[in-house]
């Protein structure tokens, strides 16, 4: 048992014991977290720097909590205004920041394999905050720790992905994860927004919701980007929600506890139903986001000590 | 000066055999083979003596991006990779669709390079697919093949005027087969490991379609037509078909499709970001089969030199190409390696089919063709550093692996250009 990644770059390096070490850990900082004195001095001393090459609220508020609470100094780096309108490349502005000397650096950025990239290029700890359609870490292992919690464990669980498969960095992570540590995974979109070739992935594939949600344990859905709404992926956002919006009737065909999650943010309407999304009994996308903050304290966490264990490794 | 190198591998592309022998050469030709010990005489102790490569499709950024590669530069590559003649593509910056900027790089080849140099010109105006060269006026300006490189003309009616004055002409027309509005912002072939790694792929299938638009097109206007690069099995069934059929359509191949596979991309690797993308490990072996069996005529280095800016980018924002003119030779020999076509089979597709299909004299060990040759070693490993490799851009996507095959000697007309005898 134990930690031993230098990054947190994606699910597919980790391993099913490095997996529960973090979600145990987790579990230690949902407690922590619920408490009137949420802070701790893990980090303290430390710099926490958040490069959102990708606009984002949520992820990077999820970051920037989770690095305060453990008393890192943290600074947010909107990428978008800055140095890349200037020409400058990405691994020069990582070269530039690492020159800062920082302890963690998130990153997230709309091309697959770009985190990667500059994990080669610095010194300290990466956390892929997100890359392209690739990889959402963070995002799979919230999701796998609000499944635990529910559920009381995280294997032999039916468990259905529905939405737009194709372009979801999340979805990806997800499988991974939930695969990783043997549950059954069915994915369930409109053959234009599903991966090449996905069913070598161990998943079923369905493109008739009804019949993917047959008593599925678990319900994630997924965002719908707006821009591929109108004609060039599904004919229209109403035929969508008609065939692959999670409404009550389609959750009939789930296993009666099944529990309903999403990302976030979310289209009400488009492919998820208002009222169900706020119903208390089914829906867990508010504790989704709780569990956010304290897994990516338990990623920052984890990674600060491989790398200090790294350290006295090379100093012995 | 008359040479007779004896005690060699002749490695005859043409008659398909691989037998000891001797050959002479006198004034930069082949004067006999076999022949009496005449003039200077060089053992060559068994080592292998072929023609020397024609490569088409090779770019060097004269004019425009010189840093990236420059005559000289491109010229010294070739002669260390066995390749004796450069067929240039005209993708440059600007394009070379004019008469003058072509016989501007002729006089810079001709002053720069070791090896010969013939330029391919754009078959459209700036490549654009909207107007037609001069094909006649480039033609008698040296330009031996038309082709707008990886722009594919979309305008069916301007590709069809182009094939049918061209034709009128002789002149080789070379299209890059794919299927535009499929292969726009792809990086990688669909399937599992696009999958894997989320980057925007496209479906073998767009070569196929363009490869299906362009015979269709051949058959109407009775063009000579090359595709630049097949690199699918569902490619193969049409090509076969358009052969049969007594179509002037032949197909080349790139050596990167030929011993790489999508899974060499790994962690996003750029330098293995080509274009079309590295296929699947199935295309791969059908595009060796292909060769064996004559379907495929041509090997191409397909050399792209990036400079180290345009390749240390994520994947998806990287430039695509690789530099291959030294690497073509032992990349090549893996294949003959891998048992599955012969040494002279081989050597027919570096060689001879190019100059054929060209209508060059050289590529052939026969008395009276040009003494560009090649002595080299099949069987010496080596480990490929980018670093010593004489382009200008290092891009290769061979860095670090192990390789055989060593260049003894590059001539070019009997003239040692690269090595010793």
């Amino acid at each position: 048992m134990g930690w031993r990644a230098k990054h947190l770059l994606g699910i597919e390096q980790l391993a099913p014991d490095e997996i529960t070490t973090l979600l145990d850990l987790a579990d230690q900082y949902v407690a922590l977290n619920r408490q009137p004195h949420k802070h701790s001095d893990v980090l303290a001393g430390l710099t926490q720097i958040n490069m959102f090459f990708e606009n984002s609220t949520r992820t990077q508020a999820s970051f920037e909590l989770a690095g305060k609470r453990l008393g890192a100094d943290v600074m947010n780096m909107a990428m978008q205004a800055s140095s890349i309108k200037k020409g400058e490349t990405l691994i020069d502005t990582a070269m530039t920041l690492n020159a800062m000397h920082p302890d963690l650096l998130v990153v997230r950025h709309p091309h697959s394999g770009a985190v990667d990239l500059l994990s080669q290029k610095v010194n300290c700890a990466v956390l892929n905050a997100g890359d392209g359609r690739h990889e959402h870490p963070t995002q799979a292992l919230l999701d796998a720790l609000t499944i635990r919690r529910r559920k009381g464990r995280l294997h032999r669980l039916n468990i259905a992905i529905c939405g737009d498969i194709a372009h979801s960095r999340v979805a990806r992570s997800n499988i991974m994860l939930l695969g990783k540590m043997e549950n059954r995974i069915r994915l369930i979109a409109p053959p234009t927004l599903m991966p090449a070739e996905i069913d070598h992935f161990g998943v079923e594939v369905f493109d008739n919701m009804e019949e993917g949600l047959k008593d599925v344990d678990v319900v994630m859905m997924l965002r719908l980007q707006r821009e591929r709404m109108d004609g060039g992926f599904i004919p229209s956002e109403r035929e969508y929600y008609h065939r692959y919006g999670l409404d009550q009737a389609k959750l009939d065909n789930a296993a009666s506890d099944a529990i309903v999650m999403h990302p976030g943010p979310m289209n009400r309407g488009v492919e998820i139903d208002g009222e169900l999304a706020d119903d208390i009994n089914r829906s867990v996308i508010q504790e989704q986001v709780e569990m956010g903050v304290a897994v990516r304290m338990a990623a920052m966490e984890l990674l600060v000590q491989a790398s200090r264990e790294t350290a006295q490794g090379v100093a012995t | 000066m008359t040479t007779t190198y004896i005690n060699a591998r002749l490695i005859n592309p043409a008659t398909r055999t691989d037998a000891l022998g001797g050959l002479t050469v006198a004034n930069g030709q082949i004067t006999a083979i076999d022949g009496p010990q005449v003039g200077t005489i060089v053992d060559l102790d068994g080592a292998c003596l072929a023609p020397g490569i024609v490569d088409i499709g090779v770019k060097i950024c004269e004019p425009g991006e010189r840093h990236k590669e420059s005559y000289a530069s491109a010229g010294a590559a070739a002669a260390a990779g066995g390749v004796t003649t450069i067929v240039t593509r005209p993708d440059t910056d600007p394009a070379i669709d004019t008469p003058e900027v072509l016989e501007f790089i002729a006089k810079r080849a001709e002053k720069d390079s070791p090896v010969k140099v013939h330029p391919m010109a754009a078959l459209t105006k700036g490549r654009a697919g909207s107007e037609m060269v001069e094909i006649g006026f480039l033609q008698d300006a040296g330009a031996v093949a038309f082709t707008d490189c990886d722009h594919v003309i979309t305008n069916t009616k301007v590709y069809q005027r182009a094939l049918t004055y061209a034709r009128s002409l002789g002149a080789l027309v070379i299209g890059h087969v794919q299927e535009p509005t499929l292969s726009k912002g792809a990086c990688a072939t669909s399937g599992k490991f696009a999958s894997l790694r989320g980057l925007p792929a496209v479906s073998p299938m767009a070569e196929r379609m363009g490869l299906d638009r362009d015979i269709a097109l051949v058959e109407m206007t009775g063009a000579k037509y090359h595709a630049d690069q097949i690199t699918t099995a569902r490619a193969i069934p049409p090509l076969k078909r358009a052969k049969a059929n007594g179509l002037d359509v032949t197909a080349g191949v790139s050596i990167h499709h030929l011993t790489l596979n999508e899974l060499d991309v790994a962690n996003y690797r750029t330098f293995f970001k080509i274009k079309p993308p590295l296929r699947c490990e199935d295309d791969r072996i059908a595009m060796i089969e292909a060769l064996a069996d004559g379907t495929i005529d041509i090997i191409h280095s397909m050399h792209t030199p990036q400079d180290e800016e345009s390749k240390r980018l994520p994947f998806e924002e990287a430039a695509s190409g690789a530099v291959a003119l030294e690497t073509l030779f032992p990349a090549a020999l893996r294949v003959v390696n891998s048992g599955m076509i012969d040494l002279p089979t081989l050597w027919a597709a570096l060689s001879l089919n190019p100059a054929n299909r060209l209508g060059l004299a050289q590529g052939r060990l026969e008395v009276g063709a040009p003494a560009d040759l090649v002595v080299f070693d099949p069987s010496a490993p080596f480990i490929m550093d980018r670093f010593k490799l004489k382009s200008k851009s290092k891009n290769t996507p061979f860095d670090g692996q192990r390789m055989e095959g060593r260049i003894i000697a590059t001539l070019v007309e009997g003239e040692l250009v690269h090595g010793t005898l």
